[in-house]
């Protein structure tokens, strides 16, 4: 080897040197730029977050989710507030989650795949951007005064069930797709019917993915104000809806359904409009425990489908 | 899946201890957010000294009237009187009801308190500021006296009971304002605007003053010009003095539930009872002591219509509106 052809190499090698410092340069720039997109909206939210704690930390105590609401700040709570977004979110479960999965599930096992299915999908994705006040306005004219169930727990669960149908459905579909096509088969190789492969094997491998879309779907729910204020919902109520449980047969009732309520969201909205601070303390208090609450939602979630997950084996 | 269930039972115990069933009686009350302070004091009281139910909700003055005039609410919370629409409404429905003043609010002009030229507005200056198509943009248009600083005008929105009394005491007509200020339902972003702003200037409740006086200052308001300005206070209101931003704030009871329902008919009257405390409570100015009992003796009478015959009107004496009501 000539020294003029050493020279050479060293030289390429610099150059091939210089070039891998400059890709290793761009991906560290990228993961710079990725993690200053999450800290700011993490950072947003831990802020909103410890601002909101920080007003409203006096407020937390046992006394506040036991205590009706007053025109005291000191002594109003969250009782009938919290009592009313449990027992809607259960009406919003119980609607959501049927038909949703039963939706969902036509859409991608049964329905023959035509123009027409094709339009039903678009609207379903289309459906969750619906601005929510329109959903409200939707039950006003139909469940409020169309059906007459009036304002009460049924009619805001029914709304909220509408609005998260389509998180339901999307996610039902998804999780459905993610099963292998060879578990199908199979089924099928062994004389399954098409009910018996659906109910057996894909409903119940979808489980953990459907799981998690009608959580995250509710911890969006539970914070929507917009569709509730709508349809009426009450500001000062200081009694409980009729226990859903009774001491004489059936044990059952559902008065509980038809009586006024009033929701976390509204409650903090009508604090947060009073003259006196001392009620923009509880609403603070009340923000930050909606937030823990929709945190809680999602983390069980995640939970929910990694444990899923971790059972299956194909 | 028992998890779930226990869950449940939990849950489902937690809703079980003895709370009535759904056959109790519920008084309903719905509307004005400006009534609505007082309304849910005497609830509260009233739900602790008769064990009997009561809802309020704060939908509007409007929103208020549509239910009520659809026989959804027993009462219904006003802060401003019945129009003439909502009364044919009412009618058609074949509802009928009995008018209550219950307290007084007295609208408050603000400024920053970093503001210290203006020591008194009256009523045409006032106007020049609000009136539709006002150009006004600058303290120094609206006296020559006030240094060169640009008018930042805060107000309520045009849905709102508080925006029809003022534009028709100011302006002279209801509902008529210029639209260029910067407006909002909820009465602290007021407060929030004018005291981040030197020259910002905002109308709202006088509870809304009381709750931020150490971030805002008062206006003394005159009638006319000329005619003595007049600082906005409980006193000033009782005897009259602060016009013509003092306003009666009502609440409107359905004439069957008055009638039929004992319950109604009990909650009214303590509500008249202890309006005198608890309106002061909540930071609005009570009526007289006489106007009290004139408003009482009315609800007796069980007397329906109401005095202002569909229209707003500034600057009524209690007693004259009750006296109309024959």
């Amino acid at each position: 080897m000539t020294t003029e052809m050493k020279a050479s190499v060293l030289k390429n090698l610099d150059a091939v040197r210089a070039m891998i410092r400059r890709h290793k340069r761009n991906d560290m720039l990228f993961a710079m730029v990725g993690l200053v997109a999450l800290m700011l909206g993490l950072l947003t939210l831990l802020t909103l977050f410890i601002d909101l704690v920080m007003d409203g930390y006096p407020r937390f105590n046992l006394q506040f989710f036991s205590d009706f609401p007053s025109r005291r700040a000191g002594s109003a709570g969250l009782l009938s507030a919290w009592v009313g977004s449990a027992l809607v979110m259960l009406v919003t479960f119980l609607t959501a989650v049927p038909v949703g999965v039963a939706a969902g599930l036509y859409l991608e096992e049964y329905a023959p795949k035509n123009w027409f299915s094709d339009l039903i999908e678009i609207n379903v994705s289309n459906l969750a951007g619906v601005p929510s006040i329109i959903y409200g306005l939707l039950a006003l004219g139909l469940f409020v005064y169309g059906f007459n169930f009036g304002q009460s727990i049924l009619t805001a669960g029914l709304t909220l069930g509408l609005l998260i149908l389509p998180i339901v459905i999307v996610s039902t579909r998804e999780a459905i797709r993610g099963i292998p096509v060879a578990i199908r088969e199979a089924a099928y190789a062994v004389g399954a019917t098409k009910w018996q492969v659906v109910s057996d094997h894909v409903v119940k491998y979808s489980q953990g993915g459907i799981l998690t879309g009608v959580i995250i779907g509710m911890s969006r729910a539970i914070g929507e104000t917009a569709p509730i204020i709508t349809i009426g919902a009450l500001t000062f109520i200081a009694f409980l809806p009729p226990s859903p449980i009774s001491d004489v047969a059936p044990f059952i009732n559902f008065q509980w359904l038809d009586s006024g309520f009033t929701v976390l969201p509204i409650q903090m909205f009508n604090w947060l409009s009073r003259p006196d601070h001392a009620f923009h303390i509880n609403a603070a208090a009340t923000g930050a425990i909606i937030i823990v609450v929709t945190l809680l939602m999602n983390g069980t979630a995640i939970y929910l489908r990694y444990k899923i997950r971790k059972n299956i084996k194909w | 899946m028992n998890k779930k269930l226990g869950m449940a039972v939990i849950i489902a115990a937690a809703f079980t201890s003895g709370y009535a069933s759904a056959a109790d009686k519920v008084i309903k009350i719905d509307g004005s957010s400006t009534v609505y302070p007082v309304t849910e004091a005497v609830a509260e009281e009233f739900q602790i000294a008769t064990k009997n139910k009561v809802t309020v909700g704060e939908s509007g003055t409007g929103s208020g009237f549509k239910k009520f005039c659809r026989g959804e609410t027993d009462i219904s919370n006003a802060s401003r009187p019945i129009a003439q629409k909502e009364m044919d409404a009412c009618k058609e429905a074949g509802i009928q009801f009995i008018e209550l003043p219950i307290a007084f609010d007295a609208l408050t002009v603000v400024v920053n308190s970093k503001n210290d030229w203006v020591k008194s507005l009256s009523v045409e200056e006032l106007k020049k500021m609000w009136e539709p198509k006002s150009s006004v943009k600058n303290w120094k248009q609206v006296n020559a006296a006030y240094p060169d600083k640009a008018l930042a005008l805060f107000g309520p929105g045009t849905a709102s009971g508080t925006f029809d009394y003022f534009t028709e005491a100011i302006n002279g007509k209801s509902k008529a304002s210029r639209t260029d200020y910067t407006p909002s339902e909820d009465d602290n972003v007021l407060v929030q605007g004018v005291s981040g702003n030197t020259g910002g200037l905002a109308y709202f409740g006088y509870a809304y003053y009381e709750e931020n006086k150490d971030k805002l200052r008062a206006i003394p308001i005159s009638a006319k010009a000329g005619s003595p300005a007049v600082m906005p206070s409980p006193e000033a209101v009782k005897d009259g003095t602060y016009q013509p931003l003092a306003r009666p704030i009502f609440i409107y009871v359905n004439a069957t539930s008055a009638a039929f329902k004992p319950e109604v008919k009990a909650f009214v009257n303590y509500y008249l009872e202890h309006a005198p405390t608890l309106v002061k409570e909540v930071k609005y100015v009570p009526l007289t002591t006489e106007d009290y009992a004139a408003v009482k003796e009315h609800f007796k009478a069980l007397k329906p219509g109401t005095g202002f015959g569909g229209k707003n009107e500034v600057g009524i004496k209690v007693k004259d509106l009750i006296n109309r009501i024959k």
